[in-house]
């Protein structure tokens, strides 16, 4: 595999965190595989998430989502990393609590993210048993257990391991933040998924912060990916508010998994929203850092340049968000009527039959 | 029937298994060239080859999280925890995970995963090769665990969590691995997972156990026998789920019971139990609930003094089933 993009310059600005040099995504060369029609619709998705991820956030402040974990931010990467995913057409996710745009363009409906994040009677991961959008999602290849940050690693590995025990072309792609890489388990996940030259990737989607802790009180390097060198596999850092840079990237490494085995995508990403609707980020956040980040946000970047390159009308942009918003109105009101799961329900599903 | 010991009944297990379902595999700490360091696998990986007898690194969140991987894709993984004491550092994947999977995926998901752990004491093994692990995945909702004492349910037991759908924790008494032995069927059986057995019937004291323990209880309800004290002996085989009706109806009849286990007596097995015929027996107690088991130290420590201060004996439970005759 060849690297994907050249590593970015970084440095870690006054509060520990690391800024990295930030450039517009080059959408007027697309990589193999990639149409313009592909990019209407990554930026209509694109759309469409930040739109219900905003509603998420008031509806928190309404009283009627207890949690939440914006993805703002985190766009570029999910999307285009799962779009080379669904061009592959044989990948298996093991998304992490901040991926709710992989987690929607895999084909959850707005409604069904609604009744998730409303605990409601037909949630389509845990049966509203777990925070919203954690469980699974069989029919669209998506695992992701728990909270604990990194367990979802080596159950990637594993699930990988059994893909290769089976003689099945599958590869696992496993998405986690930096905060992960900090636990035993990416070290052992990492390690066994290279003996074993096991078809998975790895996905850093790094916005700097475990909560309130900065890059540089969590490691002294400035790139995670840094690490795969230290397993005996390749490592990558990618610009991940570039989505173009994230699909290409992914892409490789889907065929680089299935040929030889893991490799480690770091993609620097930013958290524009506090860790979740609990937490408070003012207390931690230098907001002229995060307010210079804004302006490569890529919710509004992207579009930009699809009309600026002609692919798109701003018209057509209008229309998009016209049917966004459209749409999480229809998904806010079906949930809101929806009902909660009967309390005789507790006992269900605690051990299988059989 | 043929006689083996315990550790020959989990490799018959295994072997059979393997033998009978493609998806089955074993993963730990040695369990290839080496065949186990109790010698479980011996011969696995000439058999069976490196794909399905794994040698593992020396990490065990990962062979448990890895193994759990390896199920959600439709594996049946056994993976083995060198020593109870080693298991601590997987247990997130065990409790935090594995247990909760089904749940927590609605039913979407299962866990055919079967975690064989030599556990328990008596054999100086001090602190970090003794250690009694049940209490905690007793606890948990969503585990069966299931604790063997005879090679014949070590066998069988072992081929039934194999081919159940739940996460089994399979805790093998090491004392017991060639210490008993015991005619065990030449064609193919399982034991179902859940019901006790009843190892010696009595009128007069019900007595209830599992694992290394069981066997002591036998000794001791032998050695009654002299003085004319009827001891049953409950084995419970399974511990989640309990078999609270065996439990029950011998409490019912004898109106006394005694609970032993080498684990630590505070929050263990024996307290559940008490509570159990508190609740649904009080009518029928003659005397009060006894518990002997381990004292609330941290495991029993290496030297001989001190591991027999710790280990229930069959003399203390001798005595423990007179005094409850008695009372």
């Amino acid at each position: 595999m060849t690297q994907a993009t050249s590593s970015l310059p970084s440095e870690t600005d006054a509060n520990g965190a690391v800024a990295i040099a930030r450039r517009s995504a080059d959408v007027d060369a697309l990589p193999d595989g990639l149409t313009a029609e592909d990019l209407v619709e990554v930026c209509r998705q694109m759309i469409l998430v930040r739109t219900m991820d905003e509603r998420i956030w008031m509806m928190n402040r309404q009283g009627k989502v207890p949690i939440a974990a914006s993805c703002q931010g985190h766009e570029a990467a999910e999307l285009g990393s799962l779009l080379a995913a669904q061009k592959d057409g044989d990948c298996f996710l093991f998304p992490y609590y901040r991926d709710l745009a992989v987690k929607m363009a895999a084909g959850l409906t707005p409604r069904q993210v609604m009744l998730s994040f409303m605990g409601k009677e037909g949630e389509p991961y845990s049966g509203a048993r777990q925070f919203p959008l954690q469980g699974a999602d069989l029919p669209r290849n998506i695992i992701q257990i728990s909270n604990v940050v990194a367990a979802g690693l080596t159950q990637a590995v594993g699930y990988a391991l059994a893909c290769k025990m089976m003689g099945e072309d599958t590869v696992t792609i496993c998405y986690f933040g930096d905060g992960a890489t900090s636990q035993g388990e990416t070290h052992e996940a990492m390690n066994f998924a290279a003996i074993h030259q096991l078809p998975v990737i790895f996905i850093c989607e790094n916005n700097k912060y475990a909560i309130s802790t900065p890059q540089d009180a969590q490691m002294v390097v400035i790139d995670v990916a840094a690490r795969a060198e230290g397993y005996g596999f390749p490592g990558f850092v990618i610009d991940g508010l570039d989505l173009v840079a994230c699909y290409e990237a992914t892409r490789q490494g889907i065929a680089h998994a299935r040929a030889a085995g893991p490799v480690l995508i770091e993609m620097k990403v930013e958290r524009f929203m506090p860790h979740t609707t609990d937490d408070d980020d003012r207390r931690y956040r230098d907001r002229d850092a995060l307010d210079a980040a804004r302006q490569y946000d890529p919710v509004a970047v992207f579009p930009a340049q699809m009309v600026e390159r002609g692919i798109l009308t701003p018209e057509q942009v209008d229309a998009f968000r016209a049917d966004a918003t459209q749409q999480v109105n229809d998904a806010t009101d079906f949930a809101d009527e929806a009902q909660p799961p009967d309390a005789s329900t507790i006992y269900d599903h605690l051990y299988a039959q059989g | 029937m043929a006689e083996m010991t315990v550790i020959e009944a989990v490799r018959s297990a295994l072997r059979e298994e393997m033998e009978r379902d493609e998806r089955v595999f074993v993963m730990g700490e040695d369990v290839g060239q080496r065949g186990g360091v109790f010698l479980a696998t011996q011969g696995f990986i000439e058999d069976f080859g490196p794909q399905r007898v794994i040698d593992s690194p020396l990490a065990e969140a990962s062979i448990m999280g890895i193994a759990l991987g390896a199920a959600f894709r439709g594996m049946r993984p056994i993976p083995e925890v060198q020593f109870s004491d080693f298991v601590w550092p997987s247990v997130n994947q065990l409790i935090g995970e594995a247990a909760r999977v089904h749940y927590g995926t609605n039913g979407a998901l299962k866990v055919p995963m079967t975690v064989r752990i030599p556990y328990g004491g008596g054999i100086r093994g001090g602190l970090y090769h003794s250690q009694n692990v049940e209490a905690l995945f007793f606890h948990t909702p969503g585990l069966l665990v299931v604790t063997p004492s005879t090679p014949y349910e070590a066998k069988g037991l072992l081929k039934s969590a194999i081919r159940d759908d739940n996460p089994v924790i399979f805790l093998e008494h090491k004392k017991t691995y060639r210490l008993v032995r015991g005619e065990v069927p030449d064609e193919e059986y399982t034991l179902p997972i859940g019901p006790a057995d009843i190892k010696r019937a009595g009128s007069d004291v019900t007595v209830v156990s599992y694992g290394l323990a069981m066997h002591y209880c036998l000794a001791a309800a032998e050695a009654v026998a002299a003085d004319g004290i009827g001891a049953e002996v409950v084995d419970l085989r399974t511990l989640k789920p309990l078999d609270t009706e065996t439990i029950l109806d011998s409490v019912k009849k004898t109106g006394k019971l005694l609970v032993v286990h080498e684990d630590n007596i505070s929050g263990g097995i024996g307290a559940e139990i008490a509570a159990l015929a508190a609740d649904e027996a009080f009518e029928y107690l003659d005397a009060p609930i006894a518990r002997l088991c381990g004292p609330d130290v941290p495991t029993m420590p290496f030297a001989q003094t001190l591991e027999d201060a710790y280990m229930p004996s069959p003399e203390a439970i001798a005595a423990e089933i007179r005094r409850l005759a008695a009372y």
